[in-house]
């Protein structure tokens, strides 16, 4: 089916082509014959959508529709959705019902986009191949025997098979940008605050940041003027104003200052991701952007520094999940101890067990300071080393992944090959700093995705530059052929 | 050996309950009693994606009570998680300050029966959040939880282990009663469990330089109790320790029913609580100007009220530290003082006859029968010589009692007037001079010590109501 942009939905349902109601049954329509192979999809919502299309219909008729007033969309299952069972793709939270709305939900909720369901994931955001959902791993469209990378599979899969016009993420160490690039689409990770996470599953709060994932940097700069802002319930998110993403998009490029960084073409990276990203360094360069190399000699230490932050922080977390209020609970605890050990066993799956392991034993008396601590300072030389690149340059450029998706259960009992996955994004994360994931190409027909890193609260420059590239590319607007 | 061959040291950890109206990272209400698991909201139950946002109102509470020990009140502070499973502690982690406390380096000087002082020094006080309350004895083979005080503000206030008996120990919790009572940052009402304390015991003989194992007694909710704790603990350690047994660090609790501590039941297999800081707070940074208008608005202490009442009621400083130790009873007595013009007798009216009763009765000063203006009234009437000391002692009793409430009007109906006309007194005293020849004969061959009988006499007759003084004049005149 020909995929839909935000922009294009908007235009035809003011042109009353056609209908909010017949615009959602032809997105259900492509969930119920695709889903079934591709998985996206944990918790489907069609009769609330259906009933939500309607009224949008009447706003519409009425002349008083919000914004983005007939946008069907999916949530990652990792937003909190009142009324609406929200799981986290962890079996601990298989029954869980919201009874509260996340931020990011109740905002695009008001801006009138209709919500088709809630979308698979690894199990608390802890992956990058989607495989460790208790759901079932998701498939990626561009070829089913693929991962479509993680942890916002899910929601990759459905923007990139068409299941939804776009899709929220979250991305904690790449977990937007690498399935988008895997997925060829495109997403972005914004400052770290810009976007609440009240009502956002925790993983790692300090790293854990909301972003939308659409067809084009337009629909990004669309669903980010929605999501974004000073929210009072969340003690970190930033107290600025927001720009108007979109009146910046067409913006000239000329003489914006692109540093690649030479770290982040090194020995593991893909050839033909490596072409990719020349070919359109020289699209940019041809729109009036210089090139300057920069270093950012500490970016090696990201890896091992985000795997001990991260999994501490999920540590703590994750220790609501006792079986006590809520949640999955084993059947006839003999007592206490036992309740919380077997809910807490039976509940969560592997890797969620390998980093809460991680991280209990990073912050534990004797080694704080040798894993924690020194983690903790490898986040401050690794912010510096971004601080001084940004003098010189507006954005770092480079690839978003090392390859290309790869197969299911390839790399399944290599958790360090996993792990380098994030190789890339990570350090975004770590230092707070706004990335886009946007398509730069194809390798043996599965996409490349390319990286724009920019300074604190530059989203408005990422999208467009991302926006200038995608009007001289066409990456962005490949769609997979259907799967069923 | 004998008991006077060790030495007792002491810390205290305090933890007090912060009176704000709503909980330290939340909107819930605060208010004790409510119907279980009432006050609890999202934060509080600690669901799935929420997030905590401190109560400003927690930083003034703690700041004040830095300002009023004299200590540091760190300009940035920041909130750290200390991870354990218990029920009711819903996170699995409870936010708490241990890096970074926002109150640092205190002191508060005690004074103890011996009339001496002792300056104790306050290591920290430091912000976080109450847990629930597990109930474990209404439901059969069940535990109930309640999470009302999940998120309750304390604020906890740990001592310098400086404290060398149960006496220290005590008056200094008192001391720290006394001043977040009078700061009002706290309602102090320990039966409630607004003011707890951890007191932390170890024995070590004297000279010894390393401190012994210590243990700590948990959660004593009232004066008496603490002082009945630590005593039993330090006589339980020297036993163990002359017996050749060693102490084991550990947790105990007191039962005031059999006078014990005993090993608690452990709240956490691993005491490793592994503190990081909590990545859902931005560090708090407090400035200048606010930590100036705090102390501008800061309520007078009670040693500083005691010197005023000492300097401008001319009173002593022993009767102005009894009056100014509690804020409502200092109250009290500034109201009634404003209303008479003899402060000295307010002085000892308040501290003998309101308190004592009120400590007879088991009252508090806010339950005193008798109001600031009924006092005063009396008291007036004392001082205008209408009625002798002994019969304002008995319309004293009349209103404490409920026999009476408008003074004047109970004197007046009463006839409790003092007799104070001459032409009244006159004839009466000539009456005892001539009933008495053998007394006047005495007392004018030089045994003037009669001319109490003579008084005793007229009080006697005059019911109490003449005034001695007058009496004792009349006497001297018509005797000579």
């Amino acid at each position: 089916m020909k995929q839909r942009t935000i922009v294009e939905i908007l235009k035809n349902l003011d042109n009353k082509t056609y209908s909010s109601r017949e615009l959602t049954q032809d997105y259900i329509n492509a969930i119920e014959s695709q889903d079934k192979v591709l998985n996206a999809f944990i918790t489907k919502d069609f009769e609330s959508a259906l009933a939500r299309a309607d009224e949008i219909d009447q706003l519409r008729s009425k002349g008083d529709a919000p914004r983005l007033a007939g946008v069907p969309i999916a949530h990652k299952d990792i937003f909190c959705t009142e009324g609406v069972r929200t799981t986290a793709g962890s079996k601990i939270l298989e029954n869980f019902i919201a009874p509260y709305s996340s931020t990011v939900v109740s905002q695009l909720a008001d801006s009138g986009v209709i919500m088709l369901g809630k979308v698979n994931m690894d199990e608390f955001a802890m992956g990058s191949s989607n495989e460790n959902s208790f759901f079932g791993p998701v498939r990626n469209p561009w070829d089913i025997s693929k991962i479509p990378g993680g942890s916002s599979g899910g929601s990759a899969v459905a923007v990139a098979a068409g299941l939804c016009a776009a899709a929220t993420g979250t991305d904690t160490g790449g977990s937007i940008r690498q399935p988008a690039s895997m997925c060829g689409i495109t997403g972005i990770k914004p400052t770290y605050g810009r976007i609440s996470r009240w009502g956002i599953i925790a993983y790692a709060s300090s790293l854990d940041q909301a972003g939308p994932m659409t067809r084009t940097a337009e629909d990004a700069a669309i669903m980010l003027q929605v999501m974004a802002g000073h929210d009072p319930k969340d003690s970190t998110s930033i107290n600025a104003p927001v720009p108007d993403y979109q009146s910046s998009l067409n913006d000239s490029i000329e003489g914006l200052r692109i540093g690649l960084c030479k770290e982040y073409f090194s020995d593991g990276l893909d050839d033909n991701i490596a072409r990719a990203i020349q070919n359109a360094i020289s699209i940019l360069e041809s729109k009036g952007a210089t090139i300057t190399e920069v270093s950012l000699p500490t970016v090696k230490h990201a890896i091992p520094a985000y795997y001990v932050i991260a999994p501490a922080e999920a540590s703590a977390n994750l220790a609501r999940y006792d079986g006590v209020r809520f949640g999955y609970r084993c059947d006839q605890p003999k007592d206490l101890a036992d309740l919380y050990l077997r809910s807490r066993t039976e509940g969560f799956g592997a890797e969620v067990k390998n980093r809460i392991m991680v991280g209990c034993f990073a912050l534990s008396a004797g080694y704080y300071d040798a894993y924690y601590g020194k983690a903790q300072q490898i986040r401050r030389l690794i912010k510096n080393d971004f601080m001084e690149a940004f003098k010189t340059v507006d954005i770092i450029l480079g690839p978003t992944t090392p390859s290309t998706a790869f197969n299911l259960g390839e790399k399944s009992d290599d958790p360090i090959s996993m792990y380098l996955q994030d190789i890339y994004t990570v350090t975004s994360n770590l230092v707070g700093l706004p990335a886009a994931s946007i398509p730069a190409g194809f390798s043996d027909g599965m996409p490349i995705g390319m990286q724009l890193i920019g300074n604190y609260l530059s989203e408005a420059t990422l999208l467009n530059v991302a926006h200038q590239f995608q009007l001289e590319t066409d990456f962005h607007l490949k769609s997979p052929g259907e799967v069923a | 050996m004998s008991r006077s061959d060790w030495e007792v040291v002491i810390g205290l950890e305090i933890h007090t309950q912060l009176n704000t109206r709503s909980k330290i990272f939340s909107g819930a209400s605060t208010e004790f009693g409510a119907e279980p698991n009432t006050q609890a909201s999202a934060v509080d139950l600690g669901l799935p994606g929420v997030l905590p946002v401190v109560n400003e109102a927690v930083f003034r509470k703690a700041v004040a009570f830095g300002l009023g020990v004299n200590a540091t009140i760190n300009k940035i502070s920041f909130f750290d998680r200390k991870n354990y499973f218990y029920p009711d502690l819903p996170k699995g982690y409870q936010i708490t300050q241990l890096a970074k406390p926002v109150v640092e380096f205190g002191e508060v000087s005690i004074q103890l029966g011996d009339g001496s002082e002792r300056l104790i020094h306050i290591t920290r006080a430091h912000l976080e959040e109450d847990a629930g309350k597990s109930i474990h004895d209404e439901f059969h083979n069940q535990t109930g939880i309640d999470l009302n005080r999940a998120g309750i503000p304390l604020l906890e206030i740990v001592s310098e282990p400086e404290l060398r008996s149960a006496e220290e120990a005590v008056a200094y919790a008192k001391k720290i009663h006394q001043i977040v009572t009078s700061l009002d940052i706290s309602d102090g009402d320990m039966s409630q469990g607004s003011l707890r304390c951890d007191a932390n015991v170890s024995v070590r003989r004297i000279g010894e330089k390393e401190l012994g194992t210590r243990t700590e007694t948990k959660n004593v909710n009232s004066f008496r109790f603490l002082e009945a704790a630590i005593n039993y603990e330090i006589e339980r350690q020297i036993d163990e320790l002359e017996a050749g047994r060693r102490i084991i660090q550990e947790t105990r609790l007191y039962d005031p029913r059999k006078n014990e501590t005993r090993p608690m039941r452990s709240k956490e297999t691993a005491t490793d609580y592994r503190y990081f800081p909590e990545p859902d707070l931005l560090p708090v940074e407090i400035d200048d100007t606010y930590i100036e208008q705090i102390r501008q608005s800061l309520p007078e202490l009670p040693e500083a009220k005691a010197e005023r009442y000492c300097r401008d009621y001319k009173i002593s400083m022993q009767d102005a530290t009894v009056l100014a130790a509690d804020p409502a009873v200092a109250t009290y007595f500034e109201t009634v003082a404003k209303m008479t013009d003899d402060t000295n007798l307010v002085n000892n009216w308040i501290r003998v006859e309101v308190l004592g009763r009120l400590n007879r009765d088991d009252l508090g000063i806010h339950q005193a029968p008798i109001s600031p203006a009924q006092l005063a009234a009396i008291i007036q009437k004392i001082g205008d010589g209408v009625i002798s000391g002994k019969i304002a002692k008995s319309v004293f009793e009349a209103v404490w009692d409920g026999d009476a409430i408008d003074v004047n009007e109970y004197i007046e109906t009463n006839d409790l007037t003092q007799v104070s006309d001459d032409s009244a007194l006159a004839p009466m005293i000539d009456q005892i001079i001539r009933d008495n020849p053998k007394q006047v004969e005495q007392y004018l061959a030089g045994k003037t010590k009669l001319i109490g009988f003579f008084v005793g006499q007229v009080m006697k007759q005059t019911g109490g109501k003449a005034h001695p003084q007058q009496v004792n004049d009349l006497l001297m005149t018509r005797l000579k």
